[in-house]
């Protein structure tokens, strides 16, 4: 069971990180499409498993938010990777089965999957 | 939309963007099987010219597009299970939404991943605003405050990876038992 207790452990080990966590100004960003097409096509579970594979490979400098509609709602699930220095990259029609190799060859190794983007799919 | 908890993803992104600082998600199922859902917020209301049309696909307040589908399809969804979608609304005030629907009727949403739901409107607004949810069927009561979890964390934020796991457990096991998680 998940109580306050447990909350207030985590807040003083997040205090405790704070100092030696650096403060770059160019940290990667994941952005999901989550508009009612976005939702509609499935981009809850997109995100949540975006959460949950940056979480277990501890990569605590990317965020994960979201965004409105971007007029192309036939290919949503859309997310938007940027990482520091480089251009954004969109991947398109996105499932919680592709998040793995997203974060692990664009995020971790800086290789966007050319595959899943939206250039391959136009 | 699948479920009820993807057009709650949905609907409460409005709220969001009236610039709620609460926004409180009431659900209720009834031994009966029917269901309320309140999506109440402070943020900027609506004027009664758009009150109006807002049940139409073609009222919406972004300037890019025409069309906005949100309510619409919620309604639809709504009535098909022989219910309806209601909306309250005083400008500077905020905005209640109530959808209200028999899910005993074979056409009716299935209630879907609301703990899903919650974790995916927090993580997306973790700054603003609070969320409250006020659940209750007949297998107990769940709630939810955002603004506890604030409170104890003085301030660290809500996505802190730590604090979103504890939050995705603390929901689960809040949310789940009274309605399922399906």
């Amino acid at each position: 069971m998940k109580t306050l207790a447990d909350l207030e452990a985590i807040r003083a080990k997040a205090l405790e990180n704070m100092g030696m966590r650096r403060e770059d100004a160019g940290s990667a960003r994941v952005v999901v499409g989550m508009a009612t097409c976005g939702i509609a096509a499935g981009a809850r579970p997109v995100m949540l498993a975006f959460v949950e594979e940056l979480k277990r490979r501890g990569l605590e400098h990317v965020s994960v938010s979201q965004t409105g509609c971007a007029g192309m709602c036939r290919l949503e699930p859309m997310v938007d990777v940027m990482l520091p220095g480089q251009e954004k990259v969109t991947y398109v029609k996105v499932t919680p089965e592709m998040v793995g190799r997203i974060v692990a060859e664009h995020i971790v190794n800086g290789r966007p999957v050319e595959e899943y983007t939206i250039g391959a799919a136009q | 939309m699948r479920d009820l908890s993807l057009h709650l993803l949905d609907l409460a992104q409005n709220s969001v963007k009236a610039g709620a600082s609460l926004v409180t998600i009431r659900l209720t199922v009834e031994e009966s099987g029917w269901l309320t859902l309140v999506l109440a917020d402070d943020g900027c209301g609506m004027d009664e010219a758009l009150l109006a049309r807002v049940k139409s696909p073609f009222a919406t307040t972004r300037t890019t597009r025409k069309v906005g589908l949100g309510i619409p399809m919620m309604l639809e969804n709504a009535q098909r299970a022989g219910g309806n979608l209601t909306i309250e609304s005083q400008v500077g005030r905020g905005t209640s939404l109530t959808v209200t629907y028999d899910m005993r009727n074979i056409d009716s949403l299935p209630l879907g991943d609301l703990a899903g739901t919650m974790l995916s409107l927090i993580l997306a607004n973790p700054d603003r605003p609070d969320f409250l949810f006020e659940g209750k069927s007949p297998a107990g009561e769940a709630n939810f405050d955002t603004r506890q979890v604030r409170q104890v964390l003085g301030g660290v934020s809500l996505a802190e990876p730590a604090v979103v796991a504890w939050m995705k457990e603390a929901l689960e096991e809040t949310i789940n038992p009274i309605f399922g998680g399906v």
